[in-house]
Parts: C-alpha cells; sequence; structure tokens
C-alpha cells in the first residue's frame, strides 16, 4: 500500500445519486410529483492507489449505484468525485468515456455481460476498437492473447475464436476481467464479481484479482453483499445501508470490533460452515425499508435492537409493532383486537405524532387499552423508549414520538460510523430526555 | 431411528439430447425421515434440483426415469398423473427459489390461499380457509392486516415467506425446497431458516433443503446428502459430515469455502464432468487430489465409514474388491484453466 501522505486516487466527498420515481397511473394523470429514491445519500470515502475498498450492503442499499457513479453511468446528483486530481462528477458523457480507459467495472453476471454472437477475441478486443487503439491488426490480436493469457486463459489462441456460450461461468468471468484490463485502467470495480459463480471456483476468481492488483498495480472497488469475501480481500470496508455508508474503517478493524449495530447483525447473520453453529436467533427485526419513504432519524433505527430515545421513532414504528404482535395471537384474539382500533392507514404517513383510531365500534379508551396491551408485552422493546408521552383525545389514543436526530458520522476507534450510540451528545440527550420524563408532566396515562 | 416418510431407490433420471442422454441423476439412493431436515448440496450442475423434483414426481414428460421412490407405500415413479396431483400439495410440497415469478400478480395472497385450499380441500368453509391461512402466514411472520394485499406490496423476503406459508398451509408430510434463500438478503435468509428450522419441530415435516451454500447446511440441516455428477457421493449425519468429511470431494467443497474464518484460498481444479459420458471409475478421480489407481478403473462401492457416514470412495475400501496395486497413487493429468468450472 503507498504511503498515508500521497493523495489518494479516488476522493469521493458527499456524493449523491437521486432516482425518480414513477408514480402510479393516477398520480401521472393528476400530474402530482411521484417522488424520487436517494439511491447514494451523501457517501463520502477515499480509495488509495493499490487498495481495496470493499463497499457492502444488501440489496437496495446503494451500492451499485455508487459503483456506476463513480463511472458516470449513472450521473452524480450532488457531491464531489475526485479521481487523480481531477474533479469528475458531473463531467459530460463525452468525457467519461475517455476517462474508463482508466476507470473500468466488471458485473456481477457474466453470462448477461458477454454478447452470444460475439467471439471471445472480438468481445476483449472491443474497448481497444471503441477508444480507437486499434489500427495495427496485429498489434490488437498481440494485445488481446497477452490478456486472456493474463487471466489464465492459456493457450490463447484456443479462445480467440470460441462464443461465450462454449464457456463455464468461471471462464466467462475470466473473459470479462480480461476485457476491463486490456486498456491498462488504473481503477477496477467490481460488482459482485464472484456472487454468481460456484462455490468451487469463486476462490479462484478472487485469487485471480488479487494476483492482477499486484501484476498490473490496479486498484479495485470491490462491490458485495458478502462480508467473508470481503473480509479475505479488502484493506478497507465501507458498509452501506439504504444509501448511506453507516461505517467505514480499515478491514481489520471492522471485523474485529463493528460499531453500527447493523454491520454487527450482518455479521452474525453470515452463515457459517462450521458444524457446532446454529441458525442465529437475535437477528433484527424485518427488511429493509422502502427507500421512496425512508424511516425518520437513523434508517436502521426501525431494525435496531439498540435504538434509543433520539434514534428517529414515529407513527409507522407503531404500525409494525402492532403487526408484529398480531402475527402471534390467535385468529379470534386479532379479530378482537383489530375492532378495538380504526384504520392504520394513517400511520403510514411518517410522523412524530401517531393517532391510534378507535374502531367503528369502539371508544378512544379501546384504543389506549389497545395500546396498554402493546406495551404490556413487551415494556422492553426499544420502541417505548422512543415514546415521550401518550394520551386518551376524542380522536383516539396519541403517541408522542421524541424528536428524531440523524445520526452524525464521527471517528470511532479508527472507524467512522453513523450511529447514535458512539455519539456523546445523543447519549446527552438522551438522558436529559429519562430524566425529564421521571418528573415534569405527570400527565401520561398509566399505558 | 424413525421409518423414512419418503425413500429412493436407484433412482436415475435422463434427459435425451441430440447424441446421447445426459444422466442427470445416476443411481441415487437415499432416504429421509419425518422431522428430519436433509441438506442436499453439490455445485451447479451436479443434478440436485432434478433428484429434488424427481422425489416428487415433477421430472418433465420428455425425461427418463428409472428405479423406485417410494412414499406411503406408493412407488411415486409409477402412479398415473391424477394421483400425483392430489399428493402433491396436501403430502409432497415444493417451494422454489424465485418468490417473485411464483405468486400471480393480479390476485391478492388471499386469493392465492383460498385456490390452494378449495383445490386440495374442497370441504373447507370459507371461514376455516380463513383461520388456516392466516396461522400459515403468521408462523412466517406476515401481519393478518396484509391478507388482502397483491404480491407487489410486498418485500422480496415476505413474498417468499407467503410462497413457503402456501406450501406450508396444506401441511405436508415432505417439503422440498430448491435454493429457498438464494435470492434473498442475509438477514433475511437467516430469518427464514430460522423459521423453517422451527417448522420441522412444530409440524414434524421432513425437509429436503437443496443449496448450494455449505454453510446453510452447517446451520440448519440434521442431515446432509452430497452430490456430485448425479451420484450421492456421501451422506451422514451433518455434523460428523463437515468435522469429519469421509469423501475427498466433500473435504475439498468444504476448504473452499470462504468464510470469515478463511486465512488462504482454496478452490478444487477442473470442474464437474459432463453428464453425457461421464469419466470411468469414481466420476471425481481426474479431479480428487487423493486418488488411485483403482479409482480410475472400477466404480466405487458405496460403504458405511465407522463414523456412520455412508460413502462412494475406495478410500474406505471394501479392500477386498481393489485389485492389486489399485492403491498406488494415480498419476494425475495437469488440468489446465481451459477446464474450469
Amino acid at each position: 500500500m503507498s504511503s498515508e501522505s500521497e493523495n489518494p486516487l479516488l476522493q469521493v466527498r458527499d456524493l449523491r445519486a437521486t432516482y425518480s420515481v414513477r408514480g402510479s397511473f393516477f398520480d401521472r394523470l393528476r400530474g402530482r410529483e411521484a417522488g424520487s429514491v436517494k439511491a447514494v445519500d451523501g457517501a463520502s470515502f477515499d480509495v488509495r492507489r493499490g487498495e481495496v475498498l470493499g463497499v457492502v450492503g444488501e440489496s437496495g442499499s446503494g451500492k451499485t449505484t455508487l459503483g456506476r457513479t463513480l463511472l458516470g453511468l449513472v450521473e452524480a446528483s450532488g457531491g464531489s468525485i475526485v479521481f487523480d486530481g481531477q474533479e469528475i462528477a458531473g463531467l459530460s458523457e463525452s468525457l467519461f468515456r475517455t476517462l474508463r480507459k482508466r476507470l473500468q467495472i466488471v458485473f456481477q453476471d457474466p453470462h448477461a455481460s458477454l454478447n452470444p454472437a460475439m467471439t471471445i477475441g472480438t468481445a476483449v478486443s472491443d474497448p481497444l476498437r471503441f477508444h480507437g487503439l486499434a489500427e495495427d491488426k496485429e498489434a490488437v490480436v498481440a494485445k488481446v492473447e497477452a490478456a486472456l493469457e493474463r487471466v489464465g486463459l492459456a493457450p490463447a489462441a484456443q479462445f480467440m475464436s470460441k462464443y461465450p456460450g462454449d464457456l463455464s461461468g468461471g471462464q466467462k468471468q475470466r473473459v470479462v476481467l480480461a476485457r476491463a484490463i486490456i486498456l491498462e485502467p488504473d481503477v477496477l470495480i467490481a460488482d459482485e464479481p464472484i456472487s454468481m459463480l460456484d462455490m468451487s471456483v469463486r476462490a479462484k476468481i478472487l485469487e485471480l484479482m488479487l494476483e492482477l492488483k499486484d501484476e498490473l498495480d490496479l486498484t479495485y472497488v470491490y462491490i458485495t453483499h458478502d462480508l467473508a469475501t470481503a473480509k479475505f480481500f479488502c484493506d478497507r470496508i465501507a458498509i452501506m445501508y439504504l444509501g448511506r455508508i453507516v461505517e467505514q474503517g480499515p478491514a481489520e478493524e471492522i471485523y474485529r470490533d463493528p460499531k453500527h449495530p447493523y454491520t454487527q447483525a450482518l455479521l452474525r447473520a453470515i452463515p457459517n460452515p462450521d458444524p457446532t453453529s446454529t441458525v442465529p436467533r437475535d437477528l433484527p427485526r424485518g427488511e429493509v425499508p422502502d427507500a421512496v419513504q425512508p424511516p425518520l432519524g437513523c434508517n436502521f433505527h426501525p431494525r435496531c435492537p439498540k435504538a434509543f430515545e433520539v434514534c428517529g421513532w414515529e407513527s409507522r414504528d407503531l404500525r409494525a409493532l402492532l403487526e408484529a404482535r398480531w402475527t402471534k395471537l390467535s385468529e379470534a384474539e386479532f379479530e378482537e383486537e383489530r375492532a378495538m382500533v380504526g384504520g392504520l392507514e394513517g400511520l403510514d404517513v411518517a410522523a412524530t405524532e401517531a393517532v391510534l383510531e378507535p374502531g367503528t365500534e369502539g371508544t378512544p379508551e379501546d384504543a389506549g387499552n389497545m395500546l396498554g396491551r402493546l406495551k404490556a408485552q413487551d415494556p422492553d422493546d426499544p420502541f417505548w423508549k422512543g415514546v415521550e408521552k401518550t394520551s386518551t383525545e376524542e380522536d383516539g389514543a396519541h403517541v408522542r414520538f421524541h424528536k428524531p436526530v440523524e445520526p452524525r458520522s464521527l471517528e470511532v476507534g479508527g472507524a467512522i460510523v453513523e450511529c447514535h450510540l458512539h455519539d456523546p451528545e445523543a447519549i446527552e440527550a438522551a438522558e436529559r430526555l429519562r430524566a425529564g420524563a421521571g418528573s415534569a408532566d405527570g400527565q401520561d396515562d398509566p399505558v | 431411528m424413525r421409518e423414512a416418510v419418503l425413500e429412493a431407490k436407484d433412482l436415475r433420471v435422463w434427459y435425451a439430447t441430440e447424441t446421447d442422454p445426459v444422466r442427470a441423476v445416476d443411481g441415487v439412493t437415499l432416504d429421509i425421515r419425518p422431522g428430519e431436515t436433509l441438506g442436499l448440496v453439490g455445485e451447479s450442475g451436479c443434478g440436485k434440483s432434478t433428484l429434488g423434483r424427481a422425489l416428487l414426481g415433477l421430472t418433465p414428460d420428455s425425461a427418463g426415469v428409472s428405479g423406485q421412490v417410494l412414499y406411503d407405500g406408493r412407488d411415486l415413479t409409477e402412479v398415473t398423473p391424477k394421483e400425483m396431483r392430489e399428493l402433491r400439495g396436501p403430502e409432497l410440497g415444493l417451494i422454489f427459489q424465485e418468490p417473485m415469478t411464483r405468486l400471480n400478480p393480479l390476485i391478492s395472497v388471499e386469493k392465492h390461499f383460498f385456490e390452494t385450499l378449495k383445490a386440495h380441500e374442497p370441504g373447507l368453509s370459507k371461514d376455516e380457509m380463513r383461520v388456516r391461512s392466516l396461522e400459515a402466514l403468521a408462523g412466517m411472520g406476515i401481519p393478518p392486516t396484509r391478507f388482502g394485499q397483491f404480491p407487489h406490496e410486498f418485500s422480496g423476503g415476505m413474498r417468499q415467506r407467503i410462497m413457503i406459508a402456501l406450501t406450508l398451509v396444506l401441511e405436508p408430510k415432505v417439503v422440498v425446497a430448491d435454493e429457498p434463500t438464494t435470492a434473498l438478503d442475509v438477514i433475511v435468509e437467516a430469518q427464514i431458516l430460522g423459521i423453517l428450522a422451527d417448522l420441522r419441530k412444530n409440524f414434524d415435516a421432513a425437509l429436503l433443503l437443496i443449496t448450494h451454500n455449505l454453510g446453510i447446511v452447517a446451520e440448519a440441516c440434521d442431515r446432509v446428502a452430497v452430490m456430485y455428477a448425479g451420484r450421492i457421493v456421501e451422506d451422514g449425519e451433518a455434523r460428523q459430515v463437515f468435522s469429519k468429511p469421509a469423501h475427498p470431494y466433500t473435504r475439498e467443497l468444504l476448504r473452499s469455502i470462504i468464510s470469515l474464518q478463511t486465512k488462504g484460498l482454496n478452490y478444487i481444479p477442473g470442474a464437474p464432468p459432463d453428464l453425457v459420458d461421464p469419466p470411468p471409475g469414481c466420476r471425481f478421480h481426474p479431479r480428487c487430489p487423493d486418488a488411485m489407481k483403482v479409482c480410475a478403473e472400477k466404480f466405487p462401492i458405496p460403504i458405511t465409514t465407522a463414523d456412520g457416514q455412508r460413502v462412494e470412495c475406495w478410500l474406505h475400501g471394501p479392500e477386498s474388491e481393489i485389485p492389486e496395486g489399485g492403491t498406488e497413487q494415480l498419476a494425475r493429468e495437469e488440468i489446465a484453466t481451459a477446464e474450469e468450472a
């Protein structure tokens, strides 16, 4: 690895990429704004020359969009990407094209990355033609052969006239790698390069990528959902969740001492080929939420076992908690409780004050009782920490939540973490809220 | 030990091609017991999906089938299509890999359940169907409030849970799950595996879990069958197989996993053989680091090791069947990348 003082090869600051979402047919008829998804929501990181940065996240985390934005395949909607001293965010497509000689990408699916009607020789020489470097035919053949042999497809002559259909999955991914390195790029963005391959060949392709890195002085951005291969392959790790990098740092640090509860959960969930291990039971509940309407406060709070007062509790969390309870009741018990409250749709709009309406034949007190049952079931659920006050009013049971606070990026023991658990100010704020709740208004219903 | 609920005996399935047939399942003997989760692992193209389907009588018409699949005193390779349809669902269930493609986008979850129940248990009243459906969904963590919604209103993980609930609502005795979590994220995958683990305790169903992920087998299965080139090469208690693999293929497959404990990269050279014309003798011998002369000449005889694994490998004998000089190391041909998987 290069020295710390050297400027990073890639310097990304507050990078944003937004997709607009098409609404329903009726929304479009009425000309209503449909909203947008912040696929990448303020990503900042450096990649030094010769380094492997692992961008790790689940589907919908924005990791693929992040990789494509670095190459200009997705337009950055904000922020900056400095590549080797030059600002490249927002460059025109034609300027980006010349840049792609130095920045290449390998996609997940080698079958889809190769044109089935193109021979391997043509496919690998294609970048040369595209960039106008294919005047001398003999030189092109020599370059293609060298690239194929470099990725282990030797003797190259045997592969030149073959078609993708003649090759196995591992061989195809080697061809894709040959095509990516033929222009001698500086940076290779590898988007899940081995996840479509069989277990028995994954290690081989990873090994090849490590060899290529050393021989060709490459810098990698390795995009993956797999923390196990990332641990082996990467120098630094950035963990993404719903568009944000929630934790980043040296790989060794991240695996030894994961600081974000999401990182901790990901590490716990990896199936372990150790015969004494069992399916983990203490997993975060639910799934990655809808990115069009991300949670208030911290994106991970609805699933976080350690969330507290200021993490962003809101109306939708109340609905989730109710529904989780109802999956555990018998059908008759569910019908009884369902009748105690009215429509739940009101809870679907993010708000820090939720109203649990009474059912058509119920009273506001019924709705309050429902809330009481919910709390009695598990008073230690992190949700209740987020509740500032409950009260029964004419229109139903009201739940007021503490004000959400967006987590900040903070340096913690060699890593950068976005989590209130590591933010002394957030912890102090929560302590003040707890102390206040003990004394101030005794209006709280005995829920 | 409990009696097997489903038993395959010398099962073979082959597909016709322009030349010789592809023998996807080539003489498999395997059983599964009630309340047991059996993991079926192997590289792609080893025949594991074909085997899973053949156990449920789901091979395409064009495929050839021989041998027996015994269920409840009947041979499933011989029952009529009508009888098979009656068995599928209430007796034998299948969970697919891609939940997105298996639900009808035009009908609600409620209707999916009602149609399934109506087809297989026509006597049920609407209320009974509702109770059964909600119970199955709740078991998968889908709240009853979402019963009337349509497939597109659910996330991928929830759709897979709905699919599993749709299989389980009929309370089948045997469930074949073909890579049920492969398309899902790791946390959701672990959630669903947890649910499947509870299931076999609560329902006493036998579960055949087909996967390429050995980590999942270690965590979720009681027993594991390792498949290579159409054959089960090792079959035994999961803990035993993982801690002391008897077949060199199992051992090398375990070594090639990249886990959090991985310190160095290992892989199996070469590729699984062509199932039209597999190598003579043991099918793994061209890739096997321990291959002996006999391995290239004679098909290995299934044998049970002292630790209880059933294995097809000459390393475990029987010695009386190995010709003189057969245990000498086999001179191995160099395997080029040109032949890799």
